[in-house]
């Protein structure tokens, strides 16, 4: 299980070359899910709907980004059978179609990578300390949680 | 007891600083209450503290919710809603 916060970009190639071919148990690995969380162009909020993004910045509470992340890898392994599991989060300034974040996710068969890639991402979304703001034409605004985060965590129960 | 604040995102911006080393009357035991002790400062601080706006709570780098119980020596953070992913 490995949780990395950094500033710079990711090689989402070699990540997952990285996640195939290392660690003792490689052998058994049968299926490995990820999903990139990227920049999107345009807003998707009501506030000013359709607006252009010129940069996002993100915020984190360091002392606290790596315990709470760390934390969802337990929860997902305790779940289900997984073999290893890789959280990738930037923060700082980045630009539309950047990466944001990574989550793979390796197991036996891919039922069990699935969901626990899906469970980890709905858990980031609403427990790990980052905080958006988006920086348009209109001016800079912090982006709003919304509640449909909430209620993706909330079937996880 | 003495605790340190931490504020971040929009709640870092509006009380215009990211933390303090403070002493809390004996009474200020919970989150709750020290929600309660910050609103006195002023309108800037009520607003954000009067319960309208969402205001979360970690402690020693662990989400609480608002009924956490505060010990000397603490470290206080005081957030929105994260919003990373």
């Amino acid at each position: 299980m490995t949780v990395r916060i950094q500033t710079e970009d990711f090689d989402l190639g070699q990540e997952l070359i990285s996640m195939r071919l290392s660690g003792n148990d490689r052998g058994n690995i049968g299926a490995l899910v990820s999903f990139v969380g990227l920049v999107r162009e345009f807003t998707d909020n009501s506030l000013n709907d359709g607006d252009s993004i010129n940069t996002l910045t993100l915020e984190h509470y360091p002392e606290m980004t790596e315990k709470a992340l760390t934390a969802i890898e337990l929860e997902a392994k305790e779940r289900w059978v997984i073999i290893d599991s890789l959280i990738i989060h930037r923060v700082g300034t980045l630009q539309p179609l950047d990466q944001i974040v990574l989550v793979a996710v390796t197991s036996a068969h891919r039922g069990e990578a699935f969901k626990a890639c899906e469970f980890i991402m709905d858990y980031l979304k609403t427990s790990a300390p980052f905080w958006k703001k988006e920086a348009t034409s209109q001016g800079e605004r912090w982006v709003e949680a919304k509640l449909s985060d909430d209620v993706a965590k909330e079937r996880w129960k | 007891m003495n605790i340190n604040i931490l504020y971040f995102a929009r709640i870092k911006e509006s009380v215009n600083y990211s933390s303090e080393n403070i002493d809390l009357p004996k009474d200020v035991v919970t989150v709750t209450a020290l929600k309660n002790y910050l609103a006195l400062r002023g309108e800037n601080w009520a607003n954000l503290f009067n319960g309208k706006q969402v205001v979360r709570a970690a402690i020693n780098h662990a989400l609480v919710d608002d009924m956490a119980t505060i010990s000397a020596g603490d470290e206080v953070a005081f957030f929105p809603p994260v919003t990373g992913g």
